[in-house]
């Protein structure tokens, strides 16, 4: 919460009374807004207020025997920096319809398709409101607490059949299909028709709109989800005519692996290994999101030790460069040049993820934060290793590969000026990270809200003005070179001591309320939205995705390019598939 | 190995051939040779699905240097492609597309399960958009433990491959395979994923075995 909070909380009283009341809940510190009123206060908000910036949209399930409320959330920041403004909005859970908030913020187009897909609510004038995660026709809402899988064994874990019993069963063996299916009863397979498809192009068409007079024809081409650019399974249905882009949409879910239904199943610390795997490049800074989230649910019990401070920093900063000379070499294989750049990358991402093994027993999975602090300490000889790399070989490596591609002709042709975003569009749009920066706005969470010990630091924000494919690029070098400087701090402070603070208990207590935990990730703001109800488990589990996000503004960057462009500009998101779909 | 011992090793039925060919001549079988130039040239499908796919890609690049044996020209169209490798969690919404590449590829095609995801829905096996092991879908040929399999199990796994491939008779089981070879059908996206082998049990799921 922000410290202009009373003014704020003042002047929406008086602007907007009956409208906004503080939120009374144990906990909670946001505000309950009528649903009548929502765009006409976002809109007061965004112009007035200078909370221009929406970072999440999503919704709670509050069902118990007292209460049947489903819940959108809004997490509201300001662009210039500070803390959040939470709102939210109470809906009947038989009919859940509320404005949808397109029209003031575009960022929160397919954030509402998400809360649609999972939780079942409706968008009312929400330009193209389908699933997005889920197809088309699938049954249910699945986020929504009564609906329940296939393999549903129990409501939390652990499973009692597991522990203490041990009586394990695979859940195959209980299914009638033998497979991880459930069809509604009656159902007739053979008279099935699919519609995920034709409502994808109706939506094209809709964006599209009448042809001029001239007799031609519009080509919708279909890239991925197995394409080799695609960075994974995700797809693109554009509209083109001759080679000039007309209307694109993004097609994901196709990595959809249902890290929400199954979080708010796991106890808090069974999160943690899942946090890993969704920006599956970059583990610790998720690790780091998640661990600050619930720690500020615990409050002075979840500060973390000093060491441990320095070692996050550290390990986030090495996650950071990994992630970086990756989003680089491939961003070069997506130009054509086939690989070649792509190795120089990878053999710096080696020599990180060796110290990441050696410190946490895994390359890619690493699991390492706690609660308080980290799993372990480095081993011997480890933190040397990180002072070779960082003050010798990286600044030196990073020359290089600036010395190789940053004049390049064929970069400077294929990148300036395609796919630009405008600074006033990437705040719309919620764009964050590199791809926010690169079309000038400063905003870096690690200065604009810190978390961590990153106020410490002496280090700059990377900025560049032009907001094309080439200023996503070269921004990218820049923020390397900083978390550079960032590691050489670091590691001449780290002091000695205990990496965790208390005993590093399997099962944290954590008090009811809300929490909302955000880290400056490689790809963006990283958010978790954590609720909870005291229990061992919480209660929504939701995981602001910088990928999916910032792919909102994708068809925006790419209406006017050719066609080859798209694969650029989309390698110059730099997405991660498992983060994107969850 | 020197050169000479390689081609006595694949010198087999044992004929006797004097000590100054044996740098030249081998008598084999066809299907050896036929295997040789197999085993040394499994042209992967280029295709990730997830975290596994990652460290496919790092297998690929210079230190672990899949080239070594032979499998380092990744094919992006299944028509050109021996071996799918499965590296990642398979979706019920992605399943059609994997069920459809399987299909385009010629024979003989091989399918790797890499890691958790991929032969027994892994970590997110209780997921409703996950299929939990590619397996009830798709003939796997070698399966890859790990989460994600280090790029050295990756390795051993080809190399697993690799032996199968040996033991093959391309006379035997090819031909046979070849007349009796059936496309898998393609998953629908209905309410839950409905695979068309499995429509009676879903119109009256009590005729099943394991009567819910
Ligand atoms: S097995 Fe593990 S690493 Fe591989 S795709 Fe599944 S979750 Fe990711």
């Amino acid at each position: 919460m922000t410290e202009a909070a009373p003014v704020v909380q003042s002047v929406l009283e008086t602007r907007f009374p009956g409208v906004v009341t503080p939120d009374e809940r144990k906990g909670y510190e946001g505000y309950i807004v009528t649903k009548e009123k929502l765009v006409e206060l976002a809109t007061a908000l965004r112009d007035e207020m200078g909370y221009d910036f929406l970072s999440s949209v999503t919704a709670v399930d509050y069902l118990s025997e007292e209460e049947t409320n489903l819940e959108v959330v809004y997490h509201l920041y300001k662009s210039t920096g500070g803390g959040s403004l939470v709102l939210s909005v109470q809906l009947p859970r038989d009919n859940p319809v509320v404005d949808s908030l397109v029209s003031v913020y575009p960022g929160a187009d397919f954030q509402e398709r998400e809360a649609y897909d999972l939780m079942g609510i409706r968008f009312d004038k929400h330009p193209d409101l389908r699933r997005i995660l889920m197809w088309e026709g699938f049954e249910g809402h699945p986020l929504r607490k009564d609906w329940k899988e296939a393999y549903h064994n129990e409501d939390t874990k652990p499973f009692s059949n597991r522990w203490p019993d041990g009586q394990i069963f695979r859940s195959e063996d209980k299914n009638p299909y033998g497979k991880n299916n459930i069809y509604p009863v009656g159902f007739d397979p053979t008279k099935w028709e699919a519609t995920e498809e034709s409502l994808l192009y109706a939506g094209l068409g809709k964006a599209v709109g009448e042809k001029g007079n001239i007799e031609t024809d519009y080509l919708v081409v279909n890239m991925g989800p197995q394409h080799p650019s695609t960075h994974g399974v995700f797809r693109m249905a554009v509209v083109l005519d001759g080679e000039t882009i007309i209307a694109l949409k993004p097609v994901v879910g196709y990595l959809h692996r249902n890290h929400e239904k199954i979080g708010e199943r796991n106890t808090y610390l069974h999160n943690m290994p899942f946090t890993d795997r969704l920006d599956y490049i970059s583990s610790l800074s998720n690790n780091f999101g998640y661990a600050l989230a619930v720690e500020k649910l615990m409050g002075k019990k979840g500060a973390p030790s000093e060491r441990a401070e320095y070692i996050r920093v550290i390990m986030a900063e090495l996650t950071r460069i990994s992630n970086h000379v990756w989003a680089i070499g491939f961003l070069l294989n997506d130009l054509g040049a086939f690989f070649t750049p792509a190795l120089y990358a990878i053999e710096e991402r080696e020599l990180i993820l060796d110290i990441f093994e050696a410190t946490t027993g895994s390359r890619m999975m690493c699991n390492y934060f706690r609660f308080g602090g980290v799993a372990r300490d480095f081993p011997e000889g480890v933190l040397q290793k990180i002072r070779d790399l960082v003050f010798e070989r990286l600044p030196r490596k990073i020359d290089d590969i600036d010395a190789y591609l940053t004049d390049n002709e064929i970069v400077l042709t294929r990148t300036q000026g395609v796919g630009i975003l405008t600074p006033e569009d990437a705040i719309a749009y919620s764009a964050t990270g590199p791809m926010l920066r690169a079309s000038g706005v400063p905003y870096d969470i690690r200065r604009a809200d810190p978390y961590g010990i990153y106020d410490r630091f002496d280090f700059d924000v990377a900025v560049r003005y032009h907001g094309d494919c080439y200023d996503r690029f070269i921004i990218r070098l820049d923020e390397i070179r900083q978390s550079i400087r960032i590691l050489e701090q670091a590691l001449d402070q780290i002091p000695e001591g205990s990496v965790i603070s208390g005993s590093n208990p399997y099962q944290v207590r954590v008090p009811a309320g809300e929490s909302y935990g955000r880290v400056e990730g490689p790809k963006g703001e990283l958010g978790f939205y954590i609720v909870s109800n005291g229990k061992p488990h919480p209660w929504r589990y939701h995981v602001r995705a910088p990928s999916f996000i910032n792919l909102t503004a994708m068809e925006k960057m790419c209406i006017g390019q050719k066609i080859a462009d798209v694969v650029v500009i989309l390698g110059s998101i730099d997405i991660v598939l498992g983060e994107t779909d969850r | 190995m020197s050169e000479e011992n390689k081609l006595e090793g694949l010198n087999k039925p044992e004929y006797e051939i004097t000590p100054e060919m044996r740098s030249n001549i081998a008598i084999t079988t066809l299907d050896r040779i036929y295997n040789l130039g197999r085993r040394y040239s499994v042209w992967p499908l280029m295709f990730g699905l997830a975290c596994c796919g990652i460290e496919f890609i790092c297998t690929a690049a210079s230190r672990y240097d899949i080239a070594r044996f032979g499998m380092e020209v990744m094919r992006p169209s299944p028509r050109q492609a021996d071996l799918m490798i499965i590296s990642g969690t398979v979706t019920k919404k992605m399943l059609p597309q994997i069920v459809r590449l399987f299909n385009q590829m010629p024979e003989p095609k091989y399918v790797m399960a890499m890691g958790a995801c991929a032969s027994g829905g892994g970590p997110f096996k209780e997921g409703y958009n996950v299929v939990s092991g590619i397996d009830k879908y798709l003939p796997v040929d070698v399966y890859v433990p790990g989460c994600p399999p280090t790029p050295q199990a990756l390795l051993h796994g080809l190399m697993k491959l690799q032996e199968k491939i040996d033991g093959e008779s391309y006379f035997k089981r090819f031909r046979e395979r070849k007349e009796n070879i059936e496309a898998i059908p393609i998953p629908i996206l209905g309410p839950d994923i409905i695979d068309p082998r499995d429509y009676e049990i879903i119109k009256n799921p009590s005729k099943s075995k394991v009567a819910a």
